[in-house]
Parts: C-alpha cells; structure tokens; sequence
C-alpha cells in the first residue's frame, strides 16, 4: 500500500514537473506592462544552445544571459523590435521562432503551399482524366459484359434467389 | 500501368535523399551573422595579467584567430594540440576566456601548453554574446581591416585547418 501510493506520488510528480520548470529568476519591473512585454519576448526567442526551447523554457547558462539582456533592454526603454534586432545581428534569423521572410526562409514559408499546389494540381488532372476515361470508354466493355452476364444469371434463377433468402 | 507504379518510388528516392543529405548536415552549425561584419569591439582584462587590457584594435593590419575557449570545454582539449601547431606556424591566436574561472583556466594552459598570445578574460560571458558564441570552442579569422571572414563552430579538426582555417589565414588581401 505505501509502494503504491509512493508509486502514485512519483507519477504525479513527473507530470506536473514540466510546469514547474518555465522562467528561473524572478524578474521585477516597475510597471505590469512591461512585465507583459517581457514574458511575450522570451517566449518568441530561442535558446540557441539547447535548440528546441525559447528562452523562456531553457536553463541553459545562455539562455538565462539572454534573458537578464532582454529584461535590462525593456528596462531601458528598448522596444520589442530593438531587443529582437539585438538577438538577431548576434545569432541570426533562427533565433526568432516567428521566421521571417527573406531569401534565406523564402523555401521554409513557401515550400508548403508549393506542395499543397502540386497535390493539387494532380488531383484535378487524375479526377479530369478518370472523368474523360468514363465518357470515351465503350458502352461494353469486358467488364460490363460480364457484369450483364451474372444479371442475367441471376434473374433467370428468381427461385434460387428466393430459397436462399429464406 | 508500370509508369504509375514507379511514381510513389521516384517519391521515396526523393525524400529518402532529401533526409538523407539532412543527416550529415549539422544542426548546430548556424550561419554566423557576423561573417564579412566587423568584429565586435570589446576591451577585457587579460587571463594572466588583469591590470593589461585587450582590444581587437591593438591587432589592426594583421590577420589573426580569435578563438573562444574554457577550461570547463571538454572538446577544447581535442583542439588544443591542434591550435598549438597552428600557433607554431606563426598565426596570432588571441584566445577568448569564455565563462571561466581565472585560476582554472590558468591551470589548464599551464598543464597544455598555452597557445594563445593574448587570453582576454570574458568572466561574465557579456563579449562572447556580442560574437554570437553559442558553444565553446568556437574559432574566428579577422582580416587586416577588422572584418570577420571565416567562422567555425565546435573542435577544430586536423582536415578543417588544413582545407578551410589554413587558406583563409594565409590570404594575406582579401578579395573584395
């Protein structure tokens, strides 16, 4: 009984883990609004070191310089813009999870609606295709003689049909 | 009727090799912002002597490696043999002490060996955002105006420094 419940502990703990990681330090401001700014902002960087969290999720050592840059920038007065532009000359467009447009991403933002496209494009041309196939095909082919044959098999043993059913 | 079948494995050859090719890139390597922008300024005390300071400035008209180290780096210790001949070889290395401790970092150089002319030490890791450093060791050329041509990402191989580092250091003008 005590394994079980401690067994039950365990995995209640392991679930809820994730949600009690999120911003390490706490952080003061002197207004709520730029508070607001700051939890937007470090949850659209992302962590360069471990690749697949933002800022915000990460405690790599980095991420937590990062975020004391982007609290002292808003701090400052910086706008969004300028503390993302920051971010941006030192690591690039990847640490922006909002990718922008440019030449380098063209294939990142375009490369979807080229697939959806050429999938597209072929469905019409099958469904057209198989449309047009039904038109030219002959009235009788192999197919539909046969089909015509066990039609007529079939109508010409109504009593069979009829003793089966019962 | 056999064209059709051959679409779907004309389709997987393509992705097959498309993630194929995915595989042997790698993904921490981040195209550098910096390459052909002017390096970051910065002026920090030296490692081994923190009343004398470092600037880039002091290396103008010379072409020269900054390359960002740490005690703490387990694969600096692959690429330290290797920058030591580098440095044999008469390059400048000015080794960027990146969230270090002083007296750790000291006696790694001390146990390996110290290639590095100059060891400016980055304690808090500030000037190693303004490179873009993401994960020591990380390896820079600067050219004779100050501009940054060539980045590496991670250890230094014997191969790298022969086929890219070496031939970007020994353009003595840059082509522009």
């Amino acid at each position: 009984m005590k394994n079980m419940l401690l067994t039950l502990l365990t995995g209640i703990a392991i679930f809820f883990a994730p949600t009690a990681f999120g911003v390490i330090e706490a952080v003061e401001f002197e207004t709520l609004q730029q508070e607001e700014r700051y939890k937007q902002l470090i949850e659209e960087l992302r962590c360069v070191v471990c690749q697949n969290q933002n800022i915000a999720d990460s405690d790599a050592d980095l991420a937590k310089d990062l975020r004391a840059i982007a609290a002292d920038m808003i701090r400052d007065g910086k706008s969004d813009a300028e503390v993302k532009t920051f971010m941006r000359e030192r690591y690039g467009d990847f640490v922006l999870y909002r990718t922008p447009f440019n030449s380098y991403t063209a294939l990142i933002w375009l490369g979807p609606i080229v697939v959806l496209l050429i999938v597209l494009i072929g469905v019409f041309v099958t469904l057209r295709r198989r449309q047009q196939d039904e038109l030219v095909k002959p009235a009788h082919s192999d197919n539909d003689q046969e089909r015509i044959k066990v039609r007529n098999l079939l109508r010409d043993a109504p009593n069979l049909n009829e003793s089966s059913r019962k | 009727m056999s064209k059709k079948f051959l679409i779907p494995l004309i389709v997987f050859i393509a992705i097959a090799l498309l993630l194929g090719i995915g595989l042997t890139m790698n993904p921490r390597a981040i195209p550098s912002t910096l390459i052909s922008k002017p390096a970051p300024n910065f002026t920090l005390p030296l490692l081994h002597d923190q009343t004398r300071a470092f600037n880039p400035d002091q290396l103008r008209g010379q072409r020269w490696l900054l390359n960002v180290w740490a005690s703490w780096c387990v694969s600096c210790r692959y690429e330290h043999p290797l920058l030591t001949e580098v440095a044999n070889s008469g390059v400048t290395i000015i080794g960027l002490n990146y969230k270090d401790k002083a007296d750790a970092a000291i006696q790694w150089l001390n146990e390996r060996g110290n290639p590095y002319t100059h060891s400016p030490f980055d304690e808090s890791g500030r000037v190693g955002i303004e490179w873009g450093v993401i994960a020591v060791p990380e390896t820079f050329v600067i050219d004779e105006q100050g501009v940054i041509v060539y980045k590496y990402t991670g250890p230094l191989t014997a191969e790298v420094i022969q086929q890219e580092l070496m031939p970007v250091l020994n353009q003595t003008e840059a082509p522009r």
